[in-house]
């Protein structure tokens, strides 16, 4: 723009505050409204109408979620599918918090390649983890034909592959770098004089771990158990490649079923609907025990809410059915 | 006061981190019921020294003992000693009454009792009603005392304290100083302060170590560091003074002749400083006086000068002179003297007021 014109519209924009700041929040703001908030009303409003002969008509009514709970297919396809969400998380945990304590407090050299090693997994797509461990678990994968060529066994273990626990084992690999990074960072925090000042106080080493390190690692704890619940609870790609029979069980491959091959969109966004309410809700619980836990800003670190928002059940859904 | 065998003894205490000593070869007795201040600039070890004390670091040589047994080699937690730590370290997830506690509660002391004995330390340092608060509720001041109490409810026979007033405003601190004196005295415990502030040495101590590049400079009491130092570096750690450079020309009985670039003076000294060596002579603002120009000054130290300064300071007037040769001596004279810039200025002082240091 040149000077000698008369105020163009950019010098216009900058003389008026109000108007700057309307117009940099609209693109986030459209973001946001585009591509989560309009998709959610549209499942939402999709679970109210009725499918008559294979055909969505636009009356509403319930009788998607009559039937949903109607039924026991349904919600036991959500209890089992927290089932192996629950495990997935408990054993990241038990991967995660180690490995983070030794991350935070023992390691001194090295510190920052040794976190990498643990977070680059997590720049390599989920699609290529997922099938390496179909490599892996295969019958004449890896693992099999190790054990073969070591004579522990002759013929190939088929229930490897297929099975929930290929599944678990599968999901606890990929989610537990999310697990370990909140954990990590809260472990940071604490304060070294602490626990300098719990030995000083006859606490031995271990005393010094229950009654302090521990209590002042749960939000973090807390966080990333819930980034290993949510995101596995809707994980579509592991249990459609490594579940074989038990895929079926989880919910979000059956969402994508209810989309897909029976062509029910109303029940698929009913079921979507209560797994993001239930999602919601748990994140909803884990952001107030966490904002109960943080102890004057010692462990603070991001809330759980905001990152939960990038991988929901239903966006899991979603990217497997795109 | 030191008037019985020592409750902690360092014999040639060193810790090397790599290539660097940051404590090298301390040895020290540390008398019960005393109260010794590690003092020192950052990097000269003091810190270093409390935390082999406490057991957070192993030392590289050398012993420690208490009360006679060597503890080196105990971890913190079974050693009889207890820390008030620079930023408090007070636990965060614990009520004030659970931090003051925690020690006691470790030591697996009945509840009953712990409770009592809470409860009179946080008396003790006047926090009888915050009992119940979170530590982050509270003010730095209160913080510190928090920490005090966590402490002093074990009854330990040795308290470390690491710069423990630092967080603090100078107000504050003030009243903290005198407190902590007077807790100590009336307790009757060891403490090892570590302070970076010579000031505050000065006024709570029994007894310093001045410590320099993990080495110890000069010990004594408060007084004979500030009157008696051993070495230039002590005498321009502790408190004011006016340092001038000289070959030592004589020396004997006690009072050496000191060539300087603008006059020969003389000063009492405790060491021998042999004919020829560089030496310093040092002697603090409050000795100096203003000579008349027809004044005869026997037995007394002359300089002559120009007014550079005269600093109005409440109490006192700071002339600053320069001398011929381009050094600076400060002189502490009443506020009432008059005093203008640039004119010609005679300064004396008694013998006895000078001292002669070695480098």
């Amino acid at each position: 723009m040149s000077a000698t014109e008369s105020p163009g519209l950019l010098d216009r924009i900058r003389a008026r505050p109000a108007l700057r700041t309307a117009l940099s929040a609209a693109v986030p703001v459209g973001f946001v409204t585009a591509l989560l908030f309009i998709p959610y009303v549209l499942l939402l409003v999709h679970s109210l109408w009725r499918l008559r002969g294979g055909v969505i008509t636009h009356e509403l009514t319930l009788e998607n979620y009559a039937r949903l709970f109607g039924t026991e297919l349904y919600p036991d396809t959500i209890l089992f599918s927290a089932g192996i969400a629950i495990r997935v998380t408990l054993f990241s945990l038990l991967l995660a918090y180690p490995l983070a304590y030794l991350l935070a407090f023992k390691v001194q050299r090295h510190k920052q390649l040794m976190y990498m090693a643990v977070i680059i997994p997590l720049w390599v797509s989920y699609l290529v983890r997922a099938y390496a461990w179909k490599i892996i678990l295969g019958q004449s994968g890896i693992l099999n034909g190790l054990l073969q060529s070591v004579g522990v066994i002759d013929e190939p273990l088929t229930f490897l592959l297929y099975s929930r626990w290929a599944v678990i084992l599968a999901l606890t690999h990929i989610y537990t770098p999310f697990t370990l990074m909140p954990i990590y960072a809260v472990l940071e925090a604490i304060p070294p004089a602490l626990k300098e000042a719990s030995q000083d106080l006859y606490a031995s080493r271990w005393q010094t771990f229950l009654r302090i390190v521990l209590p002042l690692s749960l939000p973090g704890v807390l966080a990333g158990s819930t980034f290993a619940f949510v995101l596995s609870m809707g994980d579509f790609l592991a249990p459609q490649l490594l579940g074989g029979n038990d895929s079926a069980l989880m919910v979000s491959n059956l969402v994508w079923s209810l989309f897909g091959v029976a062509y029910n969109w109303p029940l698929g966004a009913a079921v979507s609907v209560i797994v993001l309410l239930l999602t919601l809700f748990l994140l909803w619980l884990a952001n107030r025990v966490e904002t109960a836990m943080n102890y004057g800003g010692q462990t603070r670190q991001g809330g759980v809410l905001a990152a939960g928002r990038t991988g929901g059940p239903v966006a899991g859904a979603g990217r497997g059915a795109a | 006061m030191p008037d019985s065998a020592p409750i902690l003894s360092l014999r040639h205490l060193s810790k090397r981190f790599g290539d660097f000593a940051a404590v090298d070869d301390l040895s020290l007795d540390i008398a019960a019921g005393e109260f010794l201040t590690l003092l020192g600039a950052s990097g000269s070890g003091k810190t270093t020294t409390l935390r082999m004390i406490a057991g957070f670091e192993q030392p590289s040589g050398g012993e420690i003992l208490m009360a006679g047994a060597p503890i080196a080699a105990l971890p913190p937690f079974k050693r009889d000693i207890n820390t008030v730590f620079q930023h408090y370290a007070l636990f965060p997830h614990m009520s004030v009454r659970d931090n003051v506690g925690y020690g006691l509660r470790m030591r697996g002391v009945p509840a009953a009792e712990r409770a009592e004995r809470v409860t009179r330390a946080l008396a003790m340092v006047k926090l009888d009603e915050l009992g119940g608060r979170s530590p982050r509720q509270l003010s730095g001041g209160q913080q510190q005392r928090v920490a005090l109490a966590r402490a002093l409810v074990n009854r330990p026979r040795v308290l470390l304290l690491d710069e423990p007033l630092g967080a603090l405003d100078l107000k504050l601190r003030k009243e903290m100083q005198l407190e902590l004196k007077h807790l100590q005295t009336s307790l009757g415990i060891t403490f090892v302060y570590v302070t970076h502030d010579q000031e505050e040495a000065l006024t709570m101590s029994d007894r310093i170590v001045l410590m320099r590049e993990g080495r110890i400079e000069q010990i004594g009491t408060p007084r004979d560091l500030y009157d008696r130092p051993a070495s230039r570096y002590v005498a321009d750690f502790i408190g004011d003074t006016n340092l001038l450079p000289g070959k030592v020309a004589a020396s004997e009985g006690g009072v050496v002749t000191l060539r300087t670039d603008d006059a020969t003076l003389r000063g009492v000294s405790d060491g021998v400083l042999p004919e020829g060596v560089t030496a310093w002579l040092t002697v603090r603002p409050e000795a100096i006086r203003l000579a008349g120009p027809a004044e005869l000054l026997d037995g007394e130290n002359v300089v002559e000068g120009t007014v550079s300064d005269a600093v109005y300071a409440g109490s006192a007037l700071r002339v600053h002179v320069a001398l011929p040769s381009g050094h600076r001596l400060v002189a502490n004279v009443p506020s009432a003297s008059g005093v203008t810039n640039g004119a010609p200025a005679r300064l004396a002082w008694p013998v006895p007021h000078g001292r002669c240091v070695r480098d």
